[in-house]
């Protein structure tokens, strides 16, 4: 079985933003303009948090990246009356966006609030709308959306992979967030395979994941606290 | 029995359903306009899609989500408490069975609006609803939201059954007169319909108060379960001072609480547009004012408990939710709440001149605005904080919530200016048997009447 996760490390993070520039143009998620975003409908699959640790002029800031965490029980699944999220056998929290009636009731439980609405139709002013992603679907207002784990980037690898009769290597998937960042903080692959570099970076101590509390199992791993 | 003198009395509460009455043509035209403000904003939404609404991340739900529960909350006034009285045979309920009872219906068709208006697509709602179709899947049976689609669903046709069930000896009444004025009008004909061939017989009366008994039995378990289903939409999410076991019950009493707060303001309209003195007495003010204190003290004491163990338990999500409501953004609203909830209503109503009329409709109008703060504070005073500190938002409503918030209250009077005159607000047949019960006791020697007697049918044949 394969259950896809991914360990960014914190220590490398440079909070530069690489991550979330790739994911909006991988992904088509739309700029909703400085407007909307100062009314809070900004929408970025991939977000870089900054927290500031001591008081001013001894401060340390801490950068954070969050998407979706693709929990294992994600609180998010069992409110949906309509079964646009659910829980894929190899472990991804997906969306069905054509499922969507827009009751938002997932956001309101998504733990780390990685859920974003379309408000409004997506804009692509001119030439925009020739670089969106062809494998990805461009959803329409009302509808719920977050980060897929690039979903399709996972069946083009294994469609190849089925094509010659071989499993996915580890390593052939990268997110469009980890391919992008230069510092490379984020890794993603299978944590079932034992072998696999994500699982060996999710045994080490720094390994945490966020909010426990909440026992959501993330398939997210954080490493921080590192020399 | 159903002599002139009965018939007189009756007068003010029939004078609306013969003839035109301009102060109720007035008030049915002017929250006719408001009705035309909520249905223009949710057009204008669906039109132009839900970022039109102030709604944003963090805080999913907004005034959708308030008013839904505050209408679904007002609706515990009537049925509740009307089959409570009846299965307890409270005499003095007799003429408010019917006005509650219509509150019932009319917030619960209200609130029932409001998760439409709050999809993001709602030409899909019918997503969630359980038929064979060509998509080929099933709705998921987990989510409170279809608790609650189940739960409102059954609420809303018990209400509608449990109203219309003593309507019909009425509407028999008011068919025997419209008939005798002239038998082929359309309020002949209506009458005629609703009265379902009623002829007062005693098996019909059998039949008739078996129905009711059985009804008021029935709805009360369905009234309770519903706001306890309301509130786990809620109570079953993680999110901070939501997922709490309190909440069931602390809303039912919420709801039955704002309930009574509606149900006094509208029978002292009632009372004084329509002069009901007589039948919407103060004796009846003063027992549902001794309810009214009942449930201030409940909804102080559940609203203490949920906030003391909150503040001792300090869980860190939570108490940050917790000291925004006690002395930060939201600190004007849970003041004002805890002061029109709790201390107004303990000022007043606990004395005999707190019980009159006016002063319990005054304290009503406060509850009512009081229980709204609540569950906006519960709504946007949990989203507002979510857990990873990054993510603190605002909120603050579009004209276009606004709109439907104030669309819909008019849109409940005008339903009720026209339930009044289009049906008896106090319950005739009831009222006439209480007088018979009551002349039964006090001459116990006399050649007893049979109940039916005093009422429809008789009165044709006669």
């Amino acid at each position: 079985m394969t259950r896809w996760g991914m360990a960014i490390d914190t220590d490398r993070c440079t909070g530069c933003g690489a991550c979330v520039v790739a994911c909006h143009a991988e992904n088509n998620i739309q700029t909703v303009g400085e407007e909307e975003a100062a009314r809070g409908r900004a929408m970025h699959w991939m977000r870089i948090e900054r927290y500031y640790d001591g008081v001013f002029p001894d401060v340390k800031v801490r950068f954070q990246p969050v998407l979706c965490q693709h929990c294992e029980r994600a609180p998010c699944e069992p409110v949906c009356p309509v079964y646009a999220t659910y829980r894929t056998p190899d472990g991804l929290n997906a969306m069905v966006y054509s499922r969507c009636i827009g009751t938002r009731y997932c956001a309101n439980n998504c733990p780390y609030t990685v859920r974003y609405f379309n408000w409004f139709d997506g804009q692509w002013p001119e030439p925009l709308e020739r670089q969106l992603n062809p494998d990805v679907s461009v959803r329409p207002a009302g509808v719920m959306e977050k980060c897929t784990f690039c979903v399709q980037r996972i069946q083009d690898a294994e469609d190849v992979a089925g094509d010659e009769d071989r499993e996915v290597r580890d390593g052939e998937i990268r997110t469009a967030c980890s391919q992008s960042c230069s510092a490379r903080a984020i890794v993603f692959g299978d944590l079932e395979d034992p072998e696999s570099q994500v699982a060996q970076l999710a045994r080490l101590d720094r390994a945490t994941h966020l909010l426990e509390e909440v026992s959501a199992e993330p398939s997210v791993i954080y490493l921080r606290g590192g020399a | 029995m159903a002599g002139i003198a009965q018939v007189a009395k009756e007068q003010p509460i029939i004078a609306p359903l013969i003839g035109f009455r301009p102060k109720l043509f007035l008030g049915s035209l002017l929250t006719g306009l408001l009705v035309g403000v909520l249905f223009y904003s949710w057009g204008y939404q669906i039109v132009n899609d839900i970022g039109v609404a102030g709604i944003n991340r963090p805080v999913f739900w907004g005034f959708y989500i308030t008013n839904f529960v505050f209408w679904i909350g007002i609706s515990h006034a009537g049925t509740l408490i009307s089959a409570i009285l009846r299965v307890t045979q409270a005499e003095w309920r007799r003429p408010v069975t019917r006005c509650a009872e219509a509150i019932t219906a009319f917030a619960l068709m209200i609130g029932g609006l409001f998760p439409l208006i709050h999809l993001g697509r709602p030409w899909l709602a019918w997503y969630m609803v359980p038929i064979p179709t060509g998509r080929g899947i099933w709705p998921n049976f987990r989510s409170p939201l279809m608790w609650d689609i189940m739960a409102i669903t059954t609420y809303l046709l018990g209400s509608l059954l449990y109203l219309f069930l003593p309507l019909v000896p009425d509407m028999a009444i008011l068919r025997d007169r419209a008939a005798k004025e002239n038998p082929r009008s359309i309020k002949t004909l209506f009458f005629t319909a609703l009265a379902l061939g009623w002829r007062g017989t005693p098996q019909q009366w059998h039949s008739l108060e078996a129905g009711i008994r059985a009804m008021a039995v029935i709805i009360i378990p369905v009234a309770v379960s519903v706001h306890t289903i309301v509130s786990w939409d809620f109570a079953m999410a993680v999110a901070p001072m939501w997922h709490s076991t309190i909440f069931g019950p602390y809303f039912v009493v919420g709801a039955i609480y704002s309930g009574i707060a509606v149900l006094m303001v509208a029978m002292y309209l009632l009372r004084r547009g329509l002069h009901l003195e007589e039948y919407l007495s103060d004796k009846v003010f003063n027992n549902l004012g001794l309810l009214f204190v009942a449930f201030a003290l409940m909804w102080g004491y559940f609203t203490f408990a949920e906030h003391l163990t909150v503040w001792y338990g300090h869980e860190h999500a939570e108490i940050n939710v917790f000291n925004e409501r006690i002395s930060g953004d939201f600190s004007v609203f849970f003041w004002t709440m805890i002061v029109v909830n709790t201390i107004i209503p303990l000022a007043i109503l606990p004395f005999p001149w707190g019980r009159k009329p006016l002063a319990t409709a005054v304290v009503g109008i406060g509850v009512m605005l009081g229980m709204w703060i609540e569950r906006y504070l519960i709504v946007v005073g949990t989203l507002s904080f979510p857990r990873l500190d990054f993510n603190v938002g605002t909120y603050s409503a579009s004209w276009v919530e606004m709109g439907i918030l104030i669309g819909s209250i008019g849109l409940f009077g005008f339903l009720y200016f026209t339930f009044v005159q289009i049906a008896p607000i106090v319950s005739l047949w009831e009222v006439r048997e209480g007088e018979h019960i009551q002349h039964r006791r006090t001459q116990p020697t006399s050649q007893s009447m049979p109940v039916q007697a005093v009422s429809a049918g008789e009165e044709a044949r006669a």
